[in-house]
């Protein structure tokens, strides 16, 4: 095909510059507010920069992280995310793999009952789940991984048997009859080959331990650990006049870490992004 | 092969079988079970047959609801779509920049909904303000074209990644087949390429007719349901018929409604996935 650029291509170039920075406006302009004495910020001079009068400097962000308890936040939901992916992609690829090479009963209702969790809502199960994990003492952040490698796995074990299934029997096979045990098969042959499906699922997956809102309030006791989203919507739902500037702060303070590991790793996240959606 | 891999399926599976057990399994029965009992916590459940199944239907709340996030997913679902798909034609044209259009597109989805939520609260209470309407608290027509510019914001960047992927999968040799034929660019488009990328409308409408359904971190943060419960979708009106009102009537009602809500979502993914499948086609 020939290359062209031709003067309806140069018009779209336009448009979609002008697109995008509309795209981004939203953000750039808390990023601005965020810099504003609080006192400055009302609702109709959101638009307007600051002056050298209410320009607040840094005072909003280290509040937040001061008295707002933002780095203890971080800490709780860092921890979370990273050991909830973690046990999402060391057993759930396990599990996949052994439903779509034992072919029982047992393994063709697990993989619907995962398929199905997958569309059931999470108000269908919130009040009873929250009830079982304070019984079973799972509502700190550091073993509330347990409930999200329930909830997660319908989407993993669902991406990890659509890649196994088209890789060959063969090597397993041979490996086997060499002599090793399924478990050596398992993480010396075949745990290797699901590395690219590891980093999509891994990314879905933190996309949303990261953001998610009701689990962990109606799970965690909120007076005592608050993750990055139950602090902000704290921040609105508690009494009195909401403190605009230091919450500007934390939105920022939570937006730029996500950009900056976009930034970083912005290809494998889309080729992970479109993988999801071909195999759902 | 198998024989020898029963031997360990234990290992295998336990674990994840445990936490999806904990997790979902038996939340989903003991909450079947508690939407036909009167409760307030899961010990003190008394059986009252059908009496939360007829009191949801006769909550106006709840109906109220059904109908914004039935209104509210049609004109979201066909909006995105629409857009993402726009989008993904023009970004395939090599046109310059087609990198960081679509690295600028997507990266709405990155951010929770709770954040997403009050950037644009904060936003469009300040054009609000400056046209003199009623801010979002009062405005009903605002919240809910705010959520669906809300929804388009986050969903479209994301949509487009799948219809790109959709796109490029078009084998070159049948679009120049449709050029050799003499079909103009809208006639590609239509009888090509959208049979063509079937596929990806299948998953692209099953994602945001789920996602619209579902919507909870967005409306809680952008709304709350205000005013009067006018922007209150089912995700919402559920949380609160739980969580916001004491005594023991209303909880059962809350779990009743989970379960309309429930068959209500697996029943429209259903329908949607036959009909969609049904037209698409095989290159």
């Amino acid at each position: 095909m020939k290359k062209r650029t031709s003067i309806a291509d140069k018009i779209w170039f336009v448009i979609l510059a002008i697109c995008s920075v509309a795209w981004v406006y939203p953000i750039f302009m808390i990023l601005i507010n965020s810099f504003k004495v609080d006192t400055a910020i009302s609702t109709d001079s959101v638009f307007t920069l600051p002056t050298a009068e209410i320009f607040a400097g840094l005072a909003n962000y280290l509040n937040a992280i001061d008295s707002k308890g933002f780095l203890q936040s971080l800490i709780y939901s860092l921890f979370i995310t990273v050991s909830s992916v973690v046990a999402i992609l060391f057993f759930c690829s396990m599990c996949a793999w052994y439903i779509v090479r034992v072919n029982t009963w047992f393994t063709k209702l697990l993989y619907f009952l995962f398929a199905f969790s997958m569309v059931v809502p999470f108000q269908m199960v919130m009040f009873t789940l929250s009830q079982t994990a304070d019984k079973l003492k799972l509502n700190t952040p550091w073993n509330i991984w347990v409930i999200y490698l329930g909830f997660g796995a319908g989407l993993a074990v669902f991406m990890f048997t659509g890649f196994v299934k088209s890789v060959p029997v063969e090597i397993e096979e041979a490996a086997l009859i060499d002599g090793c045990n399924p478990l050596q098969t398992y993480f010396q042959i075949v745990f290797p080959m699901l590395k690219p499906t590891m980093v999509s699922v891994g990314i879905l997956e933190a996309m949303w331990v990261w953001n998610d809102y009701l689990l962990p309030t109606l799970v965690l006791d909120i007076k005592k650990y608050k993750t990055i989203p139950m602090l902000i919507q704290y921040f609105r739902g508690s009494y009195g006049r909401v403190e605009m500037g230091p919450m500007m702060a934390c939105i920022m303070l939570t937006v730029i870490p996500i950009i900056i590991v976009y930034i970083l790793g912005q290809k494998h996240i889309i080729k992970g992004v479109a993988a999801g959606a071909v195999k759902g | 092969m198998e024989k020898a891999l029963k031997r360990y399926g234990f290992v295998f599976t336990i674990p994840t079988f445990a936490a999806f057990f904990i997790g979902f399994i038996m939340p989903f029965i003991q909450g079947l079970y508690l939407s036909f009992c009167q409760f307030t916590t899961v010990d003190n459940a008394k059986w009252n047959g059908l009496e939360n199944y007829i009191k949801v239907f006769q909550d106006e709340s709840f109906l109220s609801a059904f109908g914004f996030t039935v209104s509210f997913a049609v004109v979201s679902v066909v909006s995105i779509n629409v857009l993402a798909f726009g989008l993904a034609l023009l970004l395939t044209r090599e046109i310059k920049g087609t990198n960081f259009f679509r690295t600028i597109f997507f990266m709405p989805n990155l951010i929770g909904g709770i954040v997403l939520g009050y950037i644009w609260q904060i936003l469009i209470n300040c054009v609000l303000s400056l046209v003199e309407q009623p801010l979002l608290k009062l405005n009903s027509a605002a919240g809910y074209w705010g959520l669906i510019i809300l929804m388009c914001w986050q969903q479209v960047g994301y949509m487009m990644i799948i219809y790109i992927a959709g796109l490029q999968n078009i084998p070159e040799d049948v679009l120049e087949a449709a050029r050799v034929d003499g079909a103009n660019s809208i006639q590609t488009l239509i009888k090509v390429k959208l049979p063509m990328v079937m596929s990806s409308i299948t998953v692209c409408v099953f994602l945001t007719l789920t996602n619209s359904f579902k919507l909870f971190d967005q409306n809680l943060a952008l709304t709350a349901g205000e005013p009067a419960h006018s922007t209150e979708m089912l995700a919402l009106n559920i949380y609160q018929t739980f969580y916001a009102r004491a005594g023991a009537q209303w909880k059962g009602l809350g779990q009743a409604k989970a379960v309309v809500f429930c068959i209500v979502v697996i029943a429209i993914s259903m329908l949607q996935l036959n009909a969609t499948r049904k037209k698409e086609v095989q290159s």
